[in-house]
């Protein structure tokens, strides 16, 4: 394929306006060490039939989630995307556009992410949100950054609950030393309360959780939250968005910066990526936030409009004093859940929390009634949960995916001391007969 | 306020105003509270106390989210739409964003269920169709590239960035030590200090000199073991190509720094030259500009990064790799930064640059470039007597004019000349970038825009420096012909109207 539309006689009338004689002479500033002299050895071009087949055939060797019924979740979860969320973000005008730096011809882009901020606020009970990060691991980095900024002090606390992507992303981000991290580890499938107060003191800018956590269970965030500001630290809280319609908001128990991965609210789950980050807090750090918040004023004739604003943190003004080096956000991102949130409104919102929650404590009980697992924590837990497998999880794997099923994630893969945990994720898509047949299978076994 | 035939036309239409027409409302202003569009199925589980398995914690104040129907949000967004401009709506040559037009086979491909409705998590041999597509696009990002170790996590150009740097910094210390110090062009775009900053490293501004490369005796003189790396756009912020690249990266070289290329501008160089044939180490590659994927009005896009040998260790993991039975499984270099991001990267990216790559081919992308090159040439050549280019030399894929002496003889900015293209339908250039260029307009035609797209462009800024000379006001008070006119980014700032809040509420 091609998508050139200037034709050999133009590029000739081109040439002559230039005064070259041909397009190579427009490339002799490289010197001749540095030009490629041969092809470059990248497969030859399609047309869009063969090209269609190709990735078709690719696609055809995964098995997705239309082909087998799928438990996985730990942070990208298969809810169903209505069809209006799709219809909106495919509108040419929203995604072949760039970010919003002339106003006058973007308040598409700018209005929806002032209303998808607004809708973030809502969800999370805080009073500003950003337009979004990549995903909710460099969410979660960027906000131990912005604690340290906030509070003048250099280390933060993060709970050994949280996804440990999460928490590698933040050991990344930190790696050159501008921040020290102390992890603390979980203690029944949660944080360490006793363990955080032991470490939480004056030095410390953040304690860092997440709820529901790694293992999908629910933190004490009231008590987690009381021993951050007795220490004058900042209370980050991760959360996953999906539940907010009927789980009380981070704000509740005092987050001071509420981040998560907004990939459920209508994003598709997409191989994990791209995803949404999630990242909002109180009014007062605005100026330490970072990348873009969009906002709301008026033209010279009083019409209202929105624009870019709170720029002077951002890298194209500071530079390296700027609040991050983040510049393209996840706009299309925030575009399909600000859609899927108004699809759902508040109220189909609280009844795909309340279908995700009842639906996962229906397999739980059933997993284990049925004799082959067991319960290992105490803590309660939403649409997610962990159970040790009365047997070799990767066996027990292995044959229920001959029988269509990716039965949870083998939580062993990521820890040695969790060989044996299995986390299972459930959404409003599964219905009881799956669920039903699912157990049976694993009963079977 | 000066006239121009576009507002006449705009509002000579005779129609009169017979209420307010639902445009300009917010999402929460419109439907009514019993209004529904997407329900959850009936429970066909047993119903749960939520009170007692979530442990006290449901919510007592429910979100104040819209409450509309699917034709409110329908006709909402679609006036959104109306009031955004995209490529496929005109022309869009913002300069160092490679605005191409975006193929629909893209769109199409990255939603095949098989690719959308696949799970990081899953077991390797379910998704090595997924892998194989992976493995695809590193060994033709690789190719372009001219370095042998691709990354595909990064979500962006900036956290590219963050990634190259990172990696320079692990070989640094694993040499025994991470330096301190990262030398940056004095022409380089706001991210690369920035990444700087956040990898622990102090900024050196490297001067231009006056032919608009890297003043090489200035870099020399800056150059010494506390150099971690120099970060350079090649072809650079103001469209050349460094003659002296080869000089500079070995001059890097020589004191142990290493060379990073912000691949920002690879869209003029494809199949001509590749960056790690030029001394540079790191690569990232912008695939929302070069490879042709959407910006999405602000991401996501994807900034895979490409290094050399010797900093393939250092990449974060995991990436995809190949085992002698030829089956595809994700590895973690040896002594890895760590990850970037979670789980892979922005796969539904990936798959849209893919099948660009795919579509046009290893000599359709250097056709590619060349045109690009042309194109740019061309306009250069159609303008530069109105309009005085920053640097009078043969360009690459993009050119910055200065507005400079405009605004000496008129008194007309940038700024307006950018608002008045507006009213033309055409997007405005980069402006006020690069920071040393005066009252820049950078300029960045693409390859795909026809000849006839082009000599308009030309006309029509041609024709706006004439109502410079002649009406100067006409400029400060354009545009005149979009849903809004210049907005009060002032009172943005002091009234932070951040986000809608239900009637009553604190704010
Ligand atoms: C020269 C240059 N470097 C870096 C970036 C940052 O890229 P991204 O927005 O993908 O993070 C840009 C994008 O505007 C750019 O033009």
């Amino acid at each position: 394929m091609r998508f050139i539309p200037v034709t050999c006689e133009e590029q000739v009338e081109m040439l002559v306006r230039i005064g070259v004689d041909s397009v190579d002479a427009l490339f002799e500033d490289i010197p001749g060490d540095a030009r490629l002299a041969r092809p470059l050895g990248v497969p030859d071009g399609m047309t869009e039939i063969e090209l269609a087949a190709h990735l078709e055939s690719l696609a055809a060797r995964n098995s997705d989630g239309s082909r087998v019924v799928s438990f996985l979740g730990a942070g990208v979860y298969d809810h169903y995307i209505p069809a209006i969320v799709d219809a909106v973000v495919s509108k040419p005008a929203f995604f072949t556009a760039y970010t919003p730096y002339q106003p006058e011809v973007s308040q598409g882009t700018l209005q929806a992410v002032y209303e998808y901020q607004s809708m973030i606020c809502q969800l999370t009970g805080m009073e500003v949100s950003n337009a979004s990060m990549y995903d909710g691991a460099t969410a979660f980095a960027e906000a131990a950054l912005m604690a340290a900024r906030v509070t003048k002090r250099g280390r933060v606390v993060v709970s050994g609950a949280v996804h440990p992507e999460w928490r590698e992303v933040l050991a990344t981000y930190v790696e050159s030393g501008t921040l020290d991290v102390v992890e603390v580890p979980a203690s029944g499938g949660v944080t360490d309360a006793a363990a955080v107060a032991a470490v939480v003191d004056d030095s410390t800018a953040a304690l860092m959780v997440t709820s529901p956590t790694w293992y999908g269970t629910l933190e004490d965030l009231t008590a987690l939250g009381v021993l951050a500001h007795d220490a004058g630290a900042l209370f980050v809280v991760g959360t996953n968005p999906i539940l907010l319609g009927v789980m009380e908001p981070p704000a509740s128990y005092g987050a001071d910066i509420v981040v998560g991965e907004g990939q459920p609210l209508g994003n598709a789950i997409s191989f994990g990526g791209p995803g949404l980050g999630i990242f909002a807090c109180h009014k007062a750090h605005i100026r330490q936030m970072p990348g873009r918040i969009a906002g709301r004023t008026t033209d010279v004739d009083g019409r209202p409009g929105f624009v870019l604003t709170f720029s002077t943190r951002e890298q194209h003004i500071r530079r390296e004093k700027a609040t991050s080096n983040i510049c393209s956000n996840h706009a299309l991102n925030a575009l399909a859940s600000g859609v899927y949130l108004a699809a759902l409104g508040t109220h189909g919102l609280a009844g795909i929390g309340e279908a995700c929650i009842a639906k996962a404590h229906y397999l739980e009980d059933a997993l284990v009634g049925c004799g082959c697992f067991e319960r290992v924590y105490g803590a309660p837990f939403a649409n997610e949960f962990t159970l040790r497998y009365r047997g070799e999880v990767a066996d027990m794997q292995t044959r229920l995916l001959e029988r269509g099923f990716l039965a949870g994630l083998d939580l062993g893969r990521f820890d040695a001391d969790d060989a044996g945990l299995v986390l299972f994720a459930v959404t409003e898509r599964h219905t009881r007969e799956v669920i039903d047949r699912f157990v049976e299978e694993v009963s079977a076994l | 306020m000066s006239t121009t035939p576009e507002t006449v036309a705009q509002t000579a239409t005779g129609v009169p105003s017979l209420g307010e027409p639902l445009t300009g409302t917010l999402i929460f202003e419109r439907g009514a509270a019993e209004s529904r569009c997407v329900e959850a199925p009936a429970l066909d589980v047993p119903a749960v106390s939520l009170q007692e398995v979530l442990g006290g914690r449901t919510r007592v104040v429910p979100p104040a989210l819209p409450h509309v129907t699917e034709v409110d949000l329908a006709r909402h967004y679609e006036h959104l739409a109306s009031a955004n401009f995209g490529v496929d709506s005109g022309f869009y040559p913002l300069g160092s964003c490679t605005m191409k037009y975006n193929p629909k086979i893209d769109e199409q491909t990255c939603r095949l269920p098989g690719f959308a409705r696949i799970h990081p998590y899953q077991p390797e041999e379910t998704v090595q169709g997924a892998f194989e597509l992976m493995w695809g696009l590193q060994e033709s990002l690789a190719e372009v590239a001219g370095l042998p170790a691709v990354t595909l996590q990064p979500a962006a150009g900036a956290h590219g960035e963050l990634t190259g740097l990172l990696a320079i910094r692990g070989y640094h210390t694993a040499n025994g030590d991470p330096r301190t110090r990262v030398l940056v062009p004095d022409s380089a775009h706001g991210t690369n200090p920035a990444t700087v900053a956040m990898c622990g490293y102090e900024v050196v501004q490297v001067p231009s000199d006056e032919r608009g490369g890297v003043d090489i005796e200035a870099l020399k003189a800056l150059l010494d073991t506390d150099v971690a790396a120099l970060m350079l756009t090649n072809p650079n912020t103001v469209g050349l190509f460094d003659e002296n690249i080869l000089e500079i990266t070995s001059a890097v070289h020589s004191v142990g720094a290493l060379a990073y290329c912000d691949g920002a501008n690879l869209n003029a160089i494809m199949g001509k030259s590749r960056p790690g044939d030029m001394g540079f180490d790191a690569l990232h590659i912008n695939l929302h500009k070069t490879f042709a994927t959407p910006h999405g009005g602000g991401g996501p896009g994807a900034g895979p990064v490409a290094v050399s040998a010797g900093l393939a260790p250092y990449l974060p993991g995991p990436v995809v790799g190949r085992g002698a039975d030829g089956v595809l499984r994700l590895v973690t270099p040896e002594r890895s930064i760590g990850r970037v991001r979670s789980y892979l990267g922005n796969f539904g990216v990936l798959v849209r640059a893919y099948t660009y790559i795919r579509a046009v081919g290893g000599d359709g992308l250097r056709e590619v470039s060349e045109q690009a090159v042309l194109s740019a040439n061309y306009l250069k050549a159609l303008l530069e007597d109105a309009w005085p280019v920053a640097y009078d030399r043969t360009c690459m894929h993009e050119f910055v004019m200065s507005g400079g002496a405009l605004r000496k003889a008129t008194g007309v900015r940038t700024l307006d000349v950018a608002k008045r293209l507006l009213d033309y339908g055409i997007h405005p250039p980069t402006v006020y970038f690069p920071l040393i260029v005066d009252e820049a307009l950078m300029v960045e035609p693409t390859e795909t825009e026809g000849k006839a797209t082009l000599d308009r462009f030309a006309a029509v800024l041609r024709h706006i420096a004439q109502e410079a000379t002649e009406d100067p006001d006409l400029l400060h008070g354009a545009p005149y012909t979009t849903p809004v006119r210049r907005l009060d980014e002032a009172a943005a700032v002091k009234n932070a109207d951040v986000a809608w809040r239900p009637d009553g509420a604190e704010a």
